[in-house]
C-alpha cells in the first residue's frame, strides 16, 4: 500500500459510458491482478476505488463507467492533472490455482481486471479463455486488446447485438476449463457460481470508506468468517462465499 | 521549541492527537504506513462483550465535506480483542492506549470493562454511550442524564483506570449529560460522536445505507463539535477529549481553545491514512504561526 501522486496522461471514452485512463507514477506496490487503487478527487470527500486494468512499468491503466459524481469527474479530468492515489489495495487473484486452461469471466465494469489477469496468465504459459459480457454492442470494449494477448475471446451481449445473445453463462456450453476467475455485477457472479463446474475466484464490489481495512465499512460474511472486501478481498474463493 | 505535551487524566501525552475509535482499527494497518508511536495515543475499535458482525452493507455514504457510516460496532468481542488484537497492537504501539467500550446493557459495559481492566497497556477507558447505529443500546444510554450517570457509576466500580465517557451530540442538552457523568465519577468526557443523518439515492429512490440512518462525520461537523466542547467546558471540571471533523493542526488548536485537553482524529484517517501523522508533524509550525509555546496553556483559551 502506498499513497502517491499519479499524472493523468491519457483519458478517453472507449465505449458507451466507459472511459480509459492511463496514469503515470509509482506502480511498485501493485503486486497482483484483481487489486485496486483508491483515487482522491478534488471536492469529493471519499476516494474512489477503481480496479487495476493493466500495469506496465510506471503506467497504470484503469477503465471505469461514469455512473456517479466521482467517475463523471474522472471522465472529465484533463490530461496532465495529478491524482493522489492509494495503490496496491486488496488481495488480488491467486494465479497458482489456475491450471493450464483457466476461464476468465468479466461482465461490464468487471471486464478491466480480467485484462491484467489474462496478461499474467499468458506470461506464465497458461491458455486462458475469456468471456466478456456486455449489455449491447455499443458497450463492448477491449475485445481486440484481449485477442492481442493471444487468448480465446467470447463476447456476449444481453440483446444479442454483438456476439452471443444472452448472459456470460450462456457462453459456457462446450467449454473445457481447469479453473475460473470472475468479476462483474453480483447477479452475474451468482449465476457464474451456480453454473461453473470447477473451483474459482470471485471479485466483489462494495461501497467503501477507506479501502484499506480500517473502517469496516465493506465487511461481508464468508464461511471462513467476516471479511473486509477492501482488505481481505475483493477476491474470495468459491468455497467460502455465502450468498 | 514549542511544547506539544498535554496531560490527560494524569497520563502525559507527547501530543494531544488520538485517532478516534472505529477509524483506526487496532492500529496495525496504519503501522504498515508509518511509525504510529508518533501518536499521543490511539482509541481502538469499539469493543463489546460478544462478537458483533454489525449492520448489513452498504454501511458507508458520502456527503458534502463528510460521510455517513452505519458499521454498527463490528468487532470480534472482548475475549478475541484481548487474545488476538491487543497483542498485535502491542507489537507496533508502545504507549498507553484508550479502550473504547460499548454495550447494550449495564452488565455488558461492566463485564467488558472488567475483562479489559487486566490489560496493562490500556491507559484510559472511553465508554461509548453514543453509537447512533445500533438498536436497543448504544446511544440510548447517552441521551438521558440519568442513564449516563448509571453507566458511569457502574463501570467506576470495576476499574481504577481513568474513565472517559463518550457523548452523543444527538441530544437537546449536552451539558446536563456531561454533568451527570461527572457526578457519576467520570474522569473525563469525550465528544462529539457522530451526528445522526441520512442520504437517499436518487436512482433507486431509497436510503443509501442498509441501516437507513448513519453517523455523520467529517469537516462539516466541526462547528457543532466546537460549540459543544465550549459549552461543556464551562460546566464541568474534568478534562474533555474533543473530536468532530478534525483534519488539520489548525482544527486541533481550535478544539483546544474551545476546551479540549486532547483531540481525536476520526474520518480524516479514512481519506488520508497519514492524517494523524501529518497533523502531528504540522503542529509546531501552526503553533509558531499563532505564537503558542505550549498546547497545555491554550486549553479553554477561548473562554
Amino acid at each position: 500500500m502506498k499513497d502517491t501522486y499519479f499524472t493523468l496522461t491519457e483519458n478517453r471514452k472507449i465505449a458507451k459510458g466507459t472511459y480509459l485512463s492511463v496514469l503515470e507514477g509509482d506502480t511498485s506496490d501493485i503486486k497482483a491482478s484483481g487489486q485496486f487503487v483508491n483515487i482522491k478527487l478534488d471536492g469529493l470527500y471519499l476516494r474512489r476505488p477503481i480496479s487495476v486494468c493493466d500495469v506496465e512499468g510506471d503506467k497504470l491503466t484503469v477503465i471505469y463507467k461514469a455512473v456517479g459524481v466521482g467517475t463523471e469527474k474522472m471522465a472529465s479530468t484533463p490530461v496532465g492533472e495529478k491524482w493522489l492515489t492509494l495503490t496496491g489495495l486488496g488481495n488480488g487473484y491467486d494465479l497458482t490455482k489456475s491450471g493450464d486452461r483457466p476461464l476468465l469471466i468479466g461482465g461490464g465494469a468487471g471486464v478491466p481486471p480480467m485484462y491484467y489477469l489474462a496478461k499474467l496468465l499468458v506470461k506464465e504459459g497458461k491458455h486462458p479463455t475469456v468471456i466478456l459480457g456486455f449489455g449491447k454492442a455499443d458497450e463492448v470494449f477491449f475485445k481486440e486488446e484481449f485477442e492481442a494477448l493471444g487468448v480465446k475471446v467470447i463476447v456476449t451481449t444481453v440483446d444479442g447485438s454483438y456476439g452471443i445473445r444472452g448472459f456470460v453463462t450462456d457462453a459456457f456450453d462446450g467449454l473445457d476449463y481447469t479453473y475460473f476467475y470472475t468479476c462483474g455485477p453480483e447477479p452475474m457472479l451468482k449465476a457464474v457460481y451456480d453454473k461453473t463446474v470447477s473451483s474459482g475466484q470471485f471479485s466483489f464490489e462494495e461501497r467503501m470508506g477507506c479501502g484499506f481495512g480500517a473502517c469496516m465499512g465493506c465487511t461481508c460474511k464468508t464461511k471462513y468468517g467476516n471479511k473486509r472486501i477492501c482488505r481481505d478481498g475483493p477476491v474470495l474463493e468459491k468455497e467460502e462465499i455465502i450468498w | 521549541m514549542v511544547n506539544t505535551k498535554v496531560t490527560l487524566c494524569g497520563i502525559e501525552l507527547d501530543n494531544p492527537i488520538i485517532p478516534a475509535s472505529g477509524t483506526f482499527g487496532f492500529g496495525y494497518e496504519f503501522a504498515e504506513l508509518y511509525d504510529i508511536n508518533i501518536l499521543g495515543s490511539l482509541s481502538f475499535k469499539g469493543t463489546t462483550l460478544e462478537p458483533r458482525f454489525g449492520n448489513p452493507t452498504p454501511r458507508i455514504a458520502e456527503c458534502d465535506s463528510g460521510m455517513l457510516n452505519a458499521v454498527g460496532l463490528q468487532n470480534p468481542g472482548v475475549d478475541k480483542v484481548i487474545e488476538v488484537e491487543l497483542p498485535k497492537l502491542r507489537q507496533v504501539f508502545k504507549k498507553p492506549t484508550m479502550a473504547n467500550v460499548s454495550g447494550f446493557s449495564l452488565d455488558e459495559y461492566v463485564e467488558t470493562v472488567r475483562k479489559l481492566d487486566t490489560q496493562e497497556d490500556i491507559g484510559w477507558f472511553e465508554i461509548n454511550i453514543s453509537c447512533p447505529n445500533v438498536h436497543g443500546g448504544g446511544m440510548s444510554f447517552g441521551t438521558s442524564p440519568e442513564m449516563a450517570e448509571n453507566v458511569t457509576r457502574a463501570v467506576r466500580e470495576v476499574t481504577k483506570k481513568p474513565i472517559i465517557i463518550k457523548l452523543s451530540p444527538n441530544v437537546t442538552d449536552i451539558v446536563s449529560i456531561a454533568k451527570a457523568c461527572e457526578s457519576g465519577g467520570a474522569d473525563g468526557i469525550s465528544l462529539i460522536n457522530t451526528l445522526m443523518g441520512m442520504r437517499i439515492d436518487l436512482k433507486s429512490k431509497r436510503p443509501i445505507l442498509a441501516n437507513k440512518t448513519g453517523g455523520f462525520s467529517g469537516p462539516a461537523i466541526k462547528p457543532v463539535a466546537v460549540r459543544m466542547i465550549y459549552q461543556v467546558y464551562d460546566a464541568i471540571k474534568i478534562p474533555i477529549v474533543g473530536m468532530g471533523g478534525v483534519s488539520t493542526a489548525e482544527d486541533v488548536i481550535e478544539l483546544m481553545l474551545a476546551g479540549a485537553t486532547a483531540v481525536e482524529v476520526g474520518a480524516a484517517n479514512l481519506v488520508n491514512p497519514y492524517a494523524a501523522r501529518d497533523i502531528i508533524l504540522d503542529l509546531p509550525r501552526v503553533m509558531e504561526k499563532y505564537r503558542i509555546n505550549s498546547l497545555e496553556e491554550i486549553i479553554g483559551g477561548a473562554h
